[in-house]
């Protein structure tokens, strides 16, 4: 006898509105279906009837998380457009931005997963060291969300002191291998509420288009920052964690080691900071006009892969802006991950593709 | 006022309980209205609380600009919180569409569809000026509270 539970799109167990069908066979589930489509705001739609620098300020509020990363891509694509590359100086702190951003999005995936788990002890943790982050951010471009960092040929603000930033890094470096990494590598509450749960296969993960840490997790070794280097990436070391089990401890694990590498990132790009102008001299004005053509750029955000499309016909206002979030693709996973799973596991397996439903809707 | 509704009065002024709608909003308020919960804001050492029915809760706080897919919930969900009850929108999507102004599926901005008592500028406001907002709106639900008795509105 199986029963349906509906979930959403209003409910204390979501941070977004969607809505979540689970057939239930006792406590097993069966089957999942998923109605998006509660944030549908038009971003594209809006995209394809401002200009370009409006165009900036719209796509950087498809996702108040992930927010950098869309501006990024966009300024990427109109770049390529117009042929202009924009200064060293600029491409590093467009790094520094992506990994901050990266930090604290991770923390919060982190933070999120804990009280799932219901380890709210480490939740507060999380949110601890992401007030680092944030100050790092606001020190920076003096927002704490909606950078406003990115334009067209380089970066609306300079970082006049690396050495504050680094010594924040310390700190947080610190705490993360002090507490976070050996809870979610070793802790043994964690493990027993994680091993073995919403596994997704490497197979399932190539069929269904995963990307991100998600994907990273099943085994597939995808990431954009080194797989099609964009920006400053291709100067610095890094490696990319990938784990096979495709689990929910996996994707913990995964997540936590992505945060050490994004650390080691930063020191590098703040203490290699190349000198020289941070943007191109002439900024790009609301009559700017680009050249005809369409350009495609893609970026490692937080989740996975963000691309962007842009189509211009040479006037001031993009034909067609077409945008691909990675919560897109990694949203069908779960209806795989969460079958056969208990009930009360299903919120943590949901949780657990880092799902942002205003990236998804646009 | 008598004793107990001075009771209440203070009681509804010290210990408001918040329910958070998502209009369709980017995320970015949403996560600052849970960085509030964290050690850095703690707003619970107000007596703040987030609570998980809005039939639990006196304070509305609703983010987003209002999409065609949510009208209908924000209607729901507004006449579900018991009275009296206090509405406070977050940040500049509420208050006007913010830069999703001219899009076809949005119906904002929210003063169209329910009073609204305290707007929070901001995309997305800063935590301390969330914690004013709400802290305010608590303040109206306490006198709100009074004047409605006085009234003879029905009260939880």
């Amino acid at each position: 006898m199986s029963y349906r539970i509906p979930i959403g799109p209003y409910h204390p167990a979501l941070e977004e509105p969607y809505k979540l069908e689970l057939v239930c066979d006792g406590e097993t589930v069966r089957d999942a279906v998923m109605h998006i489509g509660f944030n549908f705001r038009g971003i594209e739609y809006l995209a394809e009837r401002r200009n370009y620098l409006q165009g900036i300020t719209l796509v950087e509020r498809v996702c108040g998380i992930c927010s950098n990363v869309h501006s990024l891509s966009y300024c990427q694509a109109v770049e390529q457009l117009n042929g202009s590359a924009p200064p060293e100086r600029a491409l590093y702190i467009r790094v520094i931005l992506a990994e901050l951003e990266r930090l604290h999005s991770h923390f919060l995936w982190a933070g999120v997963a804990a009280k799932l788990i219901g380890f709210k002890t480490i939740f507060m943790a999380c949110f601890t060291l992401r007030e680092k982050v944030m100050d790092a951010l606001s020190a920076i471009s003096g927002n704490r969300v909606n950078y406003g960092m990115n334009c067209i040929g380089g970066v609306n603000r300079d970082i006049l002191d690396p050495q504050a930033i680094l010594n924040i890094l310390d700190e947080m470096e610190h705490e993360i291998t002090r507490t976070i990494i050996p809870i979610f590598l070793e802790d043994r509450t964690v493990a027993s509420r994680c091993k073995g749960v919403g596994i997704l296969t490497k197979e399932q993960a190539i069929a269904m288009g995963a990307v991100g840490p998600l994907a990273r997790a099943s085994g597939v070794p995808q990431d954009i920052r080194r797989s099609a280097p964009y920006g400053a990436y291709d100067r610095f070391e890094f490696s990319v964690p990938v784990e096979t089990a495709g689990d929910v401890q996996a994707r913990l694990v995964v997540h936590a080691l992505e945060m050490v590498e994004s650390c080691r990132i930063l020191r590098q790009a703040l203490s290699t900071l190349a000198e020289g102008p941070f943007h191109t001299p002439t900024p790009v004005g609301a009559r700017y006009k680009v050249p005809a053509g369409t350009a495609i750029s893609r970026a490692e955000a937080p989740r996975g892969e963000v691309l962007y499309q842009i189509t211009s016909n040479g006037t001031e206002i993009p034909e067609r802006v077409r945008v691909r979030t990675p919560t897109f693709m990694n949203m069908a996973t779960v209806r795989f991950t969460v079958l056969g799973q208990d009930l009360a596991d299903s919120p943590l397996i949901q949780a657990s593709c880092d799902p942002c439903y205003s990236c998804t809707d646009r | 006022m008598n004793l107990l509704d001075r009771l209440m009065h203070r009681c509804r002024r010290k210990s408001p309980f918040l329910f958070h709608l998502n209009t369709g909003s980017c995320n970015g308020c949403d996560i600052e209205l849970i960085t509030c919960l964290s050690p850095r804001y703690d707003v619970e050492q107000l007596g703040i609380h987030l609570e998980g029915s809005p039939r639990h809760a006196d304070i509305l706080c609703i983010t987003g600009p209002v999409t065609r897919n949510t009208l209908e919930a924000v209607k729901t969900v507004y006449a579900q919180v018991c009275e009296p009850k206090v509405v406070v929108a977050l940040g500049s999507c509420p208050a006007s569409c913010n830069v999703f102004a001219g899009s076809p599926v949005i119906e904002g901005p929210l003063s169209k569809h329910i009073p609204v008592d305290v707007y929070v500028p901001g995309c997305p406001p800063h935590p301390d000026a969330i914690i004013e907002g709400i802290a305010r709106a608590a303040q109206i639900l306490a006198d709100r509270g009074v004047s409605e008795k006085a009234k003879g509105v029905p009260q939880k």
